[in-house]
This record gives structure tokens, sequence and C-alpha cells, in this order.
């Protein structure tokens, strides 16, 4: 067994996933490499969106590709931990949003 | 401030030693191709030179600053200076070459005591593309070199300066303490002497290398983002953005290994190789030229002390047509020219 879930030289092998199901492997590849091309949103933002997000869903691999992406399109620090701060607010706040459905039960069931 | 390697008797310091590492470990061992082999997959090995275009003379190591990146390993501390004997045969071939660039570097080649009489002589010779590498802050660093950007405009050379980012932090980082100021003064300075502005014939360049473990990204957007910022908070102008990648040899080699980042950044070389860029490299269009009159294939070549395999490997010597007439010499490092968009001294090649 492996020492650790995460191992940072695996996400060289990304692309290896292909090897066990290429044809929709490749699709995803393309999609991704689709979605991440200058758009309506520039490259920039997207990379800034995309960290954002993968630190809502704590993918360490993803932080580490997207800090890097982010080094070199010449994104500063301070615009990343922004970032970092719009993603971990979207997520707290749809922790305590539902402080109102717990409002409503607690309102429903007390006299 | 910092040493250079061989200042600081480090191991890298010996360019054997660097290519033993470029040479060994991951490529060795078959996890990554060897450079050779991912040419020869289209053709290009051995690796020939086209036209000779730019003429690339590196006047001397020593320089004012000490970056963390240089692939020069130049410094205070470095004595390595072209001396006039060795500009004389230098300006024979200037006279004489069917290059149309010259691209004076160093170090800072300003602090070559014979670099204005050099440059007025080469000047004369009516070179189409007279380049100076300047890292800026020599035009602040001592009164003497004040005069710097009227010398420039006097003779329409053309300036290309590193800045490795438009905020302090990264440029001092990279650069040293002051680095950023300094060259902001400079660049106003260049700017109202007519440099850079946008009808202006007086072009100014500007070199981006990224600032760390990492390959510089779009040319063109860097440029945008540059652009925008300086102007915004200096009211500075420039022509163009080169972004150049760095290469693993020298100081940004040991940097790599010490941050324990050296297979990382070659993985991320080999994945993002381009074969389109392979035949637009800077070593097929240009030679370079020691401060001691040795020939390499490129300034990278150099610093590795790689010369020209010709028999013709000094300019006391010097046959255009022979020289031209050669296999390049390849390593590992030479991924760095190749990967993405490609990487020269003139920016992106592909």
């Amino acid at each position: 067994m492996a020492d650790s879930y995460y191992n940072s030289a695996d996400l060289r092998k990304f692309g290896k996933i292909t090897e066990w199901s290429e044809e929709i492997g490749n699709k995803f590849f393309d999609y991704y490499g689709k979605v991440f091309e200058e758009g309506a949103l520039s490259a920039r933002e997207k990379s800034l969106i995309a960290l954002a997000v993968s630190h809502v869903v704590k993918c360490p691999y993803c932080i580490d590709a997207y800090t890097k992406d982010g080094l070199q399109k010449g994104i500063t620090k301070e615009e990343m931990m922004e970032a970092v701060h719009a993603g971990a607010a979207i997520e707290s706040g749809a922790t305590l949003v539902h402080g109102v459905q717990m409002m409503n039960k607690y309102n429903k069931l007390s006299m | 401030m910092q040493k250079s390697l061989k200042s600081r008797d480090n191991e890298l310091a010996v360019t054997n030693k660097q290519l033993e590492i470029l040479n060994g470990g991951i490529f060795a061992d078959g996890e990554l191709p060897y450079f050779k082999d991912k040419i020869n997959e289209i053709g290009q090995f051995p690796l020939r030179p086209k036209k000779l275009e730019i003429l690339q003379i590196n006047v001397g190591y020593m320089c004012n600053q000490v970056c963390e990146h240089c692939h020069v390993d130049a410094g205070p501390d470095r004595k390595e200076i072209m001396t006039r004997e060795t500009m004389l045969l230098c300006l024979d071939i200037i006279r004489n070459t069917g290059a149309h660039t010259l691209d004076l570097t160093g170090g800072a080649p300003e602090m070559n005591p014979d670099f204005r009489w050099f440059v007025e002589e080469a000047a004369k010779a009516g070179i189409k593309d007279f380049i100076v590498r300047s890292n800026l802050t020599i035009i602040r660093a001592n009164k003497k070199y004040y005069d710097l950007p009227d010398f420039f405009k006097k003779h329409n050379v053309h300036v290309i300066s590193s800045m490795p980012h438009y905020t302090r932090g990264k440029t001092d980082k990279q650069r040293g303490d002051g680095v950023f100021d300094k060259s902001i003064k400079a660049l106003q300075e260049l700017n109202a002497r007519g440099y850079g502005m946008p009808e202006s014939g007086l072009r100014l360049d500007l070199v981006y290398n990224p600032s760390g473990a990492y390959l510089p990204g779009d040319q063109m957007a860097l440029e945008a983002d540059f652009k925008k910022a300086l102007k915004e908070d200096f009211n500075i102008q420039f022509h163009n953005l080169f972004a150049i990648t760095n290469l693993p040899i020298a100081r940004f080699l040991d940097y790599l290994i010490a941050s324990e980042n050296y297979e990382d950044y070659m993985y991320s070389l080999v994945e993002a190789y381009n074969p389109a860029a392979v035949s637009g490299v800077m070593c097929t269009n240009t030679i370079s030229i020691s401060w001691d009159g040795w020939i390499y294939d490129c300034d990278f070549n150099q610093m590795l002390d790689l010369k020209v395999a010709s028999k013709v490997k000094h300019i006391k010597d010097y046959n255009e047509d022979i020289i031209n007439d050669r296999n390049i010499i390849i390593s590992q490092h030479c991924y760095g020219c190749t990967a993405g968009a490609g990487s020269s001294c003139q920016g992106t090649v592909a």
C-alpha cells in the first residue's frame, strides 16, 4: 500500500487515464483544453476561477497545477489569495445559508 | 549580495558537473527522453544551422547585479572581460559578416571599459540592427553610466532590457533589493529620449523570464499585462516583451536543485516540448562569441563551455562558411528553447 493517498508525482501521470478508457479519456482532455482557451473570459480569469474551485473541491493536484498556471500567467500572489477567499466565502456561505433551514425547522417545531 | 557560483566554489561552477546532471538522472534511467531522440523523431538530428542572421558577442561576465536565475553566473566578482585586442578581431568579423544583427550581451556589457569604443566602431560598420542587452540598473549604478541613454540614442542602439515583473516584490526577489526602482527610473529616462515610444525608431524591448521553477505563459498576454501596468503605474512605454524560458544551467540549475524543483522542472520542459519550435531555435541563425574569442552555438552553450563542432573554434581563424557547415551541439538544456511557443533571445519562436 502507498504511504499516502496523494503523491504529487501522480499529477504527471494524469494523461495516462486514457490508457484504460481511450475514447472518453480523450474526450475529457479535449473538452478540458477547450474550456481553458481564451473566450468570453480570458485565460487569466479562467485560471483564477480554476484556482478557487481547486480549493473548494480540496484537490491538491489541482491546487499545485493552478498555482503554477497562475505564476506562468503573471498572476500575483495577492490575486491568487483573493480568488481562494472568493471560493472559501461561497463554500462557507453554502453552509451558513442552511441556517435558514434550521431556523425554519426550529420555528415549525416550537410553540 | 549573493555571489557567483564561481566565487562560492560551488560544484556547478565546473561546467562538466552541470552536463553530468543534465545527461544523467531521469534522462539516463529512461524516465525522460534525451533531446537528441526527440528531435530525431522529426528528422532534425543532427541539428544544422540555417543562414547566419545574428552575431551575439558576450563582452564579459562582470555585472553590477547577481540575479538568482543568471545563466551566465555573472556578478561583480567575475573578471572575465573582452580586451580591445579581441574586439578588434570582432570588428573584422562585423565588417564582413552576412549577419544583419549584432547583439551585445554580458554580464552588464556597459561595464567593459572599452564598451563605448566598441559600440562606436561597430556602429560605423553599419549593421542593420544593433542590440545592447542592458540590465537597466547599470544606467543608474554610477555617475559614469548616466549618459548611457544619450549614448544609445546617438548610435541608434536597439535596447533590450530585463524586467521580470511589473511589481516590485517579484523583480527584487529575482534580481536583488532596489532593482525594481532603479529599473523604473532607467526606463523613464529611456522613454524621455524617445525610446519605446509608439512611433519612435528607437527600439526598447523588455525581456520577461519567470521568477521561479515554472515556464513563461503566453507572450502576448504577458506583454499586454506589462504594458497596462507600467503605463498606469509609472507612465512607461516599450515596444515588445520577449518571454524567455529559464534554461536549467548555472545559477538557475543550482536554484532548481536546492529548491528540489529540478525533476519537476525538467518534466515541465519535456511535456511542453513543441516540435514546431525546433526549426526556429536561435542556434540555427545565431553564433555566440565569448569574451576570449571562442565561438559557440548559443550563449547557453557558451556557459556550458560547449564550443562549436567545427574546425574553426576561435575568431582568430574566423570563416563564416566553415562555421555554418557544422552540427549544433545539444543537450537536455535545449528543451528550454523548444518548450511551448519556444524561447530565444528574441522571445518566442513558434
